[in-house]
């Protein structure tokens, strides 16, 4: 009985085998691309190519079951082991109910020091290389308010004179023109209202770049490249886990952080207290004081976006 | 019944590829000279696909280049075949009849090189069966993309089929069952015209792009698609007329012609509507094509090159209108070739690049394809030219003996 049992796992063994050793095969037209040559073991008994073959088969992340979800993130947790040598923790918390995040920034109070920037670029594992930004402040010179006369890259000391600043990233529409262009389904909001990327979902056709009215959307040229030890190992699927050449990524309002009550980096980052996060469906939040209480406008009303982001003046 | 089909479908593939490599040392030549420009192109897409689309001129703010400034106007010329097809079917005119089977041969080479220039631009071409049905996820009918994957491959499998059914029937020296392809050639038409809306409209949709996001845009794509595509395939049928033994007739030439004056003359008529209204009144959403014609702080790339494409374009149309040839092919030639280029340039370039400059932020930056980008567009153009020449050459070998033993009756 026991050696019966013994031989049945046996073969089951080595059907698994043959079959990891088939599929194997079948991705190395694939996955030589994608890697490199190396086929290196990986903990937990899984070798790098089966690993980077059932990602590349992977679903669109809508259309996964919580199983399948873990599983892609384990893989990625491994992957990021390999590739970058990083312990990476990815999360992928789900919306909380009766939530829906919006914004609002305080363009008499920003002075344009630009550590709201910083602070992204350093959460969100942006690439270093090109100097990718999802956050950017223009310099206004007072009595102008389109921001096409603003100067985004300002490299003197501020506050300047006679000017004001203006921050700008993803809005975040209910309308987003982003999320009917793309082919794929690679980019939607979520319920919480934070428009997300699926980046191994997405083809890389750039049309929500084409489609945003804001600038929003920013490109992965090339890999991009964060050194090790700068590198934000406490990541979220949706969020600030690496991504590759190829993908597009935006701001995600800090989905790692704000899913756990934190605020976006950038929020807690500024200095002068004039960002505003926060809950649009409770009353007692302050971007509900915000929207009662002060004279705020949103950019590009007229297009028809609805964008979850404010600017007001004190 | 399938046996028979084997019999007849084998002699006729291999007789289509003997045909093909077989021929003059001129052609030879040229047949060696594209097969170099191909492998080119896969030398540089190789270079494109490991260092990712940095390789290329584009960036962050000029997000689409010369591929899809070429898929953009190669979908034109695809539709073009339309103009051929229609006089012939709906009104029956016999001399057109004959040449349809170039301009759908032509059709299918614009449709793959515009396949072509969308793989080639896209960031993850390995993933690029995410759009396949069933095992992809399609976002149809939101996506104007999605729509044109749709259409673009639907107008490709009718100009495959239907004339590999006549060609396949006259081979075997019968007459193809009209029943059978004819409603296949009237869905043709509209879809020709569907190809071309659906691309205008994946710019014609963006509010976010003032340049394009404008309702003229659709019609002129047709009308400047049934200039140049006209004009392609005249250049095609007088090479032909030249090189071989299949001769073309001067009605031909000459109701390719006035085909090209009448949609030329209509897409420069909607040109000077647009440039009025952009600088009658100019708006901030104007300032786009202020770059285009006439630059912005300093960046002015696009300057030359559509003062070029207007001059080009007027002087062609006005020299097709007057004819002062008689249509002889030794002036329509280089006229044609003219439009042609002429079109190129404003529908390609000229048409994407303002659409991004500048920036919804409205940061200015100029944009030159890099050597990569080069590259890969003469290899994905000199792949269009073989196919295109692959399908025609034994078109006409198979017409002339089909001709030859049935007489007029073809």
């Amino acid at each position: 009985m026991a050696a019966n049992k013994k031989k049945t796992m046996n073969q089951k063994h080595d059907r698994r085998t043959f079959l990891k050793g088939a599929a194997t095969c079948a991705a190395a037209g694939s996955a030589l691309i994608a890697s490199g040559c190396n086929n290196r073991p990986l903990p937990g008994g899984d070798d790098e190519m089966s690993v980077r073959w059932k990602e590349y088969f992977k679903k669109n992340y809508q259309l996964m079951t919580p199983e399948e979800k873990e599983a892609t993130i384990r893989r990625l947790e491994q992957l990021s082991k390999l590739d970058y040598d990083v312990d990476a923790s990815i999360a992928r918390t789900e919306p909380r109910g009766k939530v829906l995040f919006g914004y609002a920034f305080n363009i008499t109070r920003c002075e344009g020091f630009m550590d709201c920037v910083q602070a992204c670029v350093e959460e969100n594992n942006l690439d270093r290389k090109s100097k990718t930004q999802y956050v950017r402040v223009f310099e206004m010179e007072n009595g102008q308010m389109d921001i096409s006369t603003g100067n985004g890259k300002y490299f003197h000391e501020v506050p300047k004179e006679d000017h004001f600043y203006m921050g700008i990233q993803c809005f975040h529409c209910e309308q987003a023109p982003c999320i009917k262009a793309c082919p794929t389904k690679a980019t939607w909001m979520e319920p919480d209202g934070i428009v997300v990327v699926d980046y191994d979902w997405c083809i890389g056709c750039r049309y929500c770049m084409a489609a945003c009215p804001y600038w929003g959307r920013r490109f992965n040229w090339h890999d991009p490249e964060v050194p090790k030890e700068e590198m934000n190992k406490k990541q979220h699927y949706l969020g600030n886990r690496m991504r590759k050449k190829g993908q597009m990524e935006k701001c995600t309002f800090c989905i790692q952080r704000t899913r756990n009550g934190k605020l976006p980096a950038c929020a807690e980052a500024c200095p002068t207290g004039a960002r505003v996060f926060g809950n649009l469906l409770d009353p007692d939040s302050e971007i509900r004081f915000v929207l009662k209480n002060k004279k705020v406008f949103r950019m590009k009303e007229e297009l028809g976006t609805d964008p979850k982001f404010w600017y007001f003046i004190d | 019944m399938l046996k028979t089909l084997k019999n007849e479908l084998v002699p006729f593939v291999k007789d289509a590829l003997k045909w093909n490599f077989s021929g003059s040392r001129g052609y030879q030549i040229y047949l060696c000279i594209l097969f170099a420009l191909m492998v080119v192109g896969f030398y540089a897409y190789t270079i494109q696909l490991t260092e990712g689309l940095a390789a290329t001129g584009m960036s962050n703010i000029v997000s689409w280049g010369l591929y899809i400034s070429n898929f953009t106007f190669l979908v034109g010329v695809a539709a073009a075949a339309v103009m051929l097809i229609l006089p012939a079917y709906i009104f029956k005119d016999k001399d057109l009849h004959k040449v349809v089977i170039i301009g759908e041969g032509v059709a299918v080479g614009a449709l793959v090189m515009c396949l072509l220039f969308i793989l080639a631009d896209l960031g993850g071409i390995i993933k690029a069966w995410h759009l396949a049905p069933a095992i992809g996820l399609f976002n149809w009918p939101a996506s104007i993309l999605a729509w044109d994957v749709l259409v673009l491959n639907g107008y490709l499998a009718l100009n495959v089929l239907v004339p590999a059914y006549i060609l396949f029937c006259h081979y075997n020296g019968r007459e193809p069952v009209a029943k059978r392809y004819r409603p296949f050639v009237f869905l043709s038409i509209f879809w020709a015209v569907a190809i071309h809306m659906v691309t205008a409209f994946l710019y014609e949709g963006l509010p976010a792009r003032p340049f394009w996001n404008n309702p003229l845009l659709g019609p002129r794509f047709l009308a400047s698609a049934f200039a140049a595509g006209p004009a392609l395939i005249m250049v095609v049928l007088i090479v032909i007329h030249r090189k071989t033994v299949f001769k073309i007739d001067s009605q031909i030439f000459n109701k390719l012609r006035i085909i090209i004056v009448v949609a030329g003359t209509v897409n420069l008529l909607m040109l000077f509507s647009e440039i009025f209204k952009e600088f009658y009144s100019p708006t901030h959403h104007s300032l786009s094509a202020v770059y285009l014609f006439f630059g912005l702080e300093g960046h002015n790339a696009l300057v030359p090159w559509i003062w070029t494409s207007i001059t080009l374009n007027l002087t062609a149309i006005v020299i097709l209108g007057f004819n002062p040839g008689k249509n002889n092919p030794k002036i329509l030639m280089p006229v044609c070739v003219t439009l042609f280029f002429a079109i190129w340039i404003e529908k390609g370039m000229g048409l994407i690049v303002p659409g991004l400059i500048p920036s919804p932020l409205g940061e200015i930056t100029n944009y030159s394809p890099s050597w990569v980008e080069i590259g890969v567009t003469i290899g994905i153009l000199a792949l269009g030219t073989f196919v295109v020449t692959m399908l025609i050459k034994p078109a006409l070998f198979i017409e002339q003996r089909f001709e030859e033993l049935h007489g007029e009756s073809a």
